[in-house]
């Protein structure tokens, strides 16, 4: 599709527990071989797009090195790319993103530089397949000016999300941006489609008015002014920027069918490709109902967990319920329950965790 | 001017016809494993770990696979504006046109590629081993020795040394003799199939011997650098080493991988092996799965029993299936109920559900005794067989078969089928 893509990579969180001290939300582990960044960066890909940066700032170096290169997502060099846009000094400014807005103004440029008519903002958070194609044809067909991605609300926590009401049109008509308690059908996936010109102009006057928020700044101020249309998808979206969520969506991905649609059926979610050897199983391993990613090695029992890379599990231990990030190391005679295990830990031989399955541990 | 001080030059256009059906679609080095590398993975990231970094790759065997699998050399860090990987597949000329005649030949027929970098050695590699070897370590002692050819050699037992080419040294390591297969063998020294060449030294002898028939590096270049020179030298290697060129030893090198911890470890960090591979989601062991003594590729899905046995990627075994003592290549599917023991199954096949695979006695083959010779049933790629039916061992299966070909369900000991039917 002729659009440019932005993705929205630049922050923290504090509901991670401490998993996202270290990395940017948007290079959390997901699924034992993947990064959240890629769900939008493959939609994207998926859909076409050509050009796509991503917007960094918080804790930005994971995030950097698994953006190594566009060709894992299938992005050309020459025409279009993969652009990392950092914060940076420049005569006129000195200051970091102050919010998402800021993010895109202090990028303006590069918007304006492109060709596109459309541009796609995207948060780098979510875990979902879209097809975007269909978001622009919609977006054309109803006549939206902008066009937000919704799910359902469906129990999701209305202080953690955008809670909206529409009309009959599917036209925005109030937006509750984490409210508790607030009411409505659906709450925002953080994904934008609008016409590039448009977006430099609605950018322009939010810098004029020293606005630094998309959403509050940009959409919930001009309701009234322009159409602004939700878009509802269906299927699977999560946005994994709790400890609880994060370890929701992973336990998630145990499910075949799910697993199919977003890393089996075309058109499938990519990532960087590692180059360790295949997942082995010991003499004495009992796994089931278990991911193992490439490179690791399972001496114990591993049951409903998610291993992601180079990980380890000695003789005589016992994961449940767990997800151990990469090169994590357990070793002899441990049992773990309902723990995120923080990469590269070590477990000592005989340590027994065991978390509660509604608020689960973070081993960090 | 281009300057490259070596080059490697890596023979992949041989069929390897003793691995049978495994070979028929493709060249040798392009066969998979370790669940996930195939076999010239192994010759090409030791190029890389050695610094060794423009590699020629003459293919002329069946090569799409190994074309799109070396593609322009990404997984190795092989993509350089100078030098990096090209693949040299034989081509037209406007007076005598011929196809790769032999080793040597091949070789001959790249002077100008190899002339383009100028280089002042030249590294002959074969893509059918497997092992880790630092090439910059035998460059040093090839410098060092002042020989003109240097041949890495390793010790083998001495009752497999009339197997071998044996290579008789003196104290310094100056080879002094050379024995192809001896009954009475001098020494236990073979040759790995592994040179580095003066690259003069080599041009001069390519030329010389530009006529000769099916020109090849053991029986022509090097007797002749020997007899011209007297400079050759070996270079002794004393790491890990296996030629998988036929079925029983592709087998039992795979089973290796296996062990609690293998002689050849893919999971240290040093020297790592790189290959081609699209992105998977992890391996999936289902709640009813019991894999033990086994190693598992990116992407499968297992509900059944494997035992000591190497999965590539994206294979499923279903529910109530048994896989023992077994390679399965990348995409195979094996049906609820199926049996497998002691087989290969090459890319893509698919095992009907309650089929017996390696069942019964060992019987000679009917096929090819020289290369069905153990109790192993071999599949060929993107083969079909069908539900129910019993498959002896010593069997070899190539193509999309129907309950027709087995009379009576079976298909005994030291048996085959090949189809020439479209594959899956």
């Amino acid at each position: 599709m002729k659009a440019v893509g932005i993705i929205l990579a630049g922050g923290g969180s504090e509901r991670m527990k401490g998993l996202a001290d270290i990395r940017a939300v948007a290079a959390m582990p997901v699924a034992g071989a993947y990064r959240a960044v890629d769900f939008a960066l493959s939609n994207m890909a998926n859909a076409r797009i050509n050009a796509v940066a991503v917007i960094t700032q918080y804790s930005s170096r994971s995030l950097n090195e698994h953006l190594n290169s566009p060709s894992w997502w299938g992005f050309g060099r020459k025409q279009g790319g993969l652009y990392l846009l950092n914060p940076t000094i420049t005569p006129d400014s000195t200051n970091w993103f102050r919010g998402t807005a800021d993010a895109l103004i202090q990028n303006l440029d590069f918007i304006k530089e492109r060709h596109e008519p459309y541009v796609v903002i995207a948060s780098g958070d979510g875990v979902y397949k879209l097809d975007l194609d269909d978001v622009l044809a919609k977006h054309v067909e109803s006549g939206a000016q902008i066009s937000v991605v919704c799910k359902e609300k469906n129990g999701l926590e209305a202080g953690r999300f955008g809670v909206i009401e529409t009309d009959a049109e599917k036209r925005i008509i109030a937006w509750h941006e984490k409210e508790e308690g607030a009411e409505g059908e659906l709450v925002n996936c953080g994904i934008y489609l609008i016409r590039r010109l448009r977006l430099i102009r609605l950018l322009e006057e939010c810098k004029r008015q020293d606005n630094y928020d998309f959403v509050r700044d940009v959409l919930v101020k001009n309701l009234e002014n322009e159409r602004i249309k939700a878009y509802v998808m269906d299927g699977y979206w999560k946005n994994i920027a709790s400890a609880q969520s994060y370890f929701e969506c992973n336990m998630d991905m145990l499910d075949p069918a799910l697993r199919r649609k977003f890393f089996y059926d075309h058109p499938k979610i990519s990532t960087k490709v590692d180059d360790f050897p295949p997942a082995k199983f010991n003499d004495n391993a009992k796994v089931s109902n278990a991911l193992a990613a490439g490179g690791t090695i399972v001496n114990g029992a591993v049951e409903n967990s998610v291993l992601f890379k180079k990980v380890y599990v000695g003789d005589g231990s016992s994961v449940k319920n767990c997800v151990l990030l990469n090169d994590v190391y357990v070793g002899d005679g441990v049992t773990l329950e309902n723990c995120i295990v923080e990469k590269k830990m070590k477990i000592e031989d005989g340590t027994c965790i065991i978390g509660d399955p509604n608020d689960v541990t973070v081993i960090a | 001017m281009v300057k490259k001080e070596m080059i490697a030059m890596l023979l992949a256009g041989g069929q390897g016809s003793r691995l049978g059906v495994l070979t028929q679609g493709m060249a040798k080095p392009a066969v998979a494993f370790g669940g996930k590398y195939c076999i010239i993975d192994f010759p090409l990231s030791n190029c890389v770990n050695s610094d060794v970094d423009t590699v020629g790759v003459l293919t002329q065997y069946q090569p799409l696979q190994l074309n799109t699998h070396i593609g322009i050399g990404i997984p190795w860090d092989l993509d350089k504006q100078v030098g990096g990987v090209t693949i040299l597949p034989p081509y037209e000329k406007s007076g005598d046109s011929e196809w790769y005649t032999g080793t040597a030949n091949a070789i001959y027929q790249n002077l100008t590629f190899m002339d383009s970098y100028n280089p002042d050695y030249v590294l002959i590699l074969s893509g059918d081993h497997i092992y880790k070897m630092d090439y910059g370590e035998m460059l040093e002692q090839h410098k060092r020795s002042g020989a003109e050819a240097t041949i890495a050699v390793m010790p083998v037992d001495w009752e497999e040394a009339h197997r071998y080419g044996i290579m008789v040294t003196d104290g310094n390591g100056k080879i002094t003799e050379f024995e192809e297969k001896p009954a009475n063998p001098k020494s236990n020294l073979a040759s790995m199939g592994i040179y580095i060449f003066n690259y003069q030294t080599l041009r001069r002898a390519l030329k010389e011997l530009e006529h000769v028939p099916g020109c090849d590096f053991g029986m022509h270049v090097i007797p002749y650098v020997f007899r011209e020179t007297d400079k050759v030298y070996s270079y002794e290697f004393n790491g890990y080493w296996k030629d998988v060129g036929t079925l029983t030893t592709y087998w039992e090198t795979n089973m290796e991988l296996t062990s609690l911890v293998p002689d050849f470890n893919l999971y240290e960090e040093f020297w790592q092996i790189y290959t081609s591979a699209e992105s998977h989601a992890p391996a999936y062991l289902g709640a009813d799965a019991q894999v033990t003594h086994a190693i598992i590729g990116d992407g499968s899905e297992i509900h059944g029993r494997v035992k000591r046995s190497v999965l590539g990627s994206n294979v499923i075994v279903g529910a109530g299936a048994k896989v023992i003592d077994s390679i399965l290549m990348n995409g195979v599917v094996i049906e609820e109920g199926a049996v497998v023991r002691k087989a290969i199954i090459a890319e893509n096949t698919v095992v009907g559900k309650n089929s017996r695979i390696g069942e019964g006695t060992f019987e000679q083959s009917r096929l090819d005794p020289k290369v069905y010779n153990s109790d192993l049933a071999v599949i060929g790629a993107g083969s079909v067989i069908p539900e129910g039916v019993t498959i002896g061992k010593n069997t070899a299966i190539s193509g999309v078969t129907g309950p027709e070909d087995y009379p009576e369900g079976n298909l005994i000991s030291g048996g085959y089928i090949l189809k020439k039917e479209e594959k899956r």
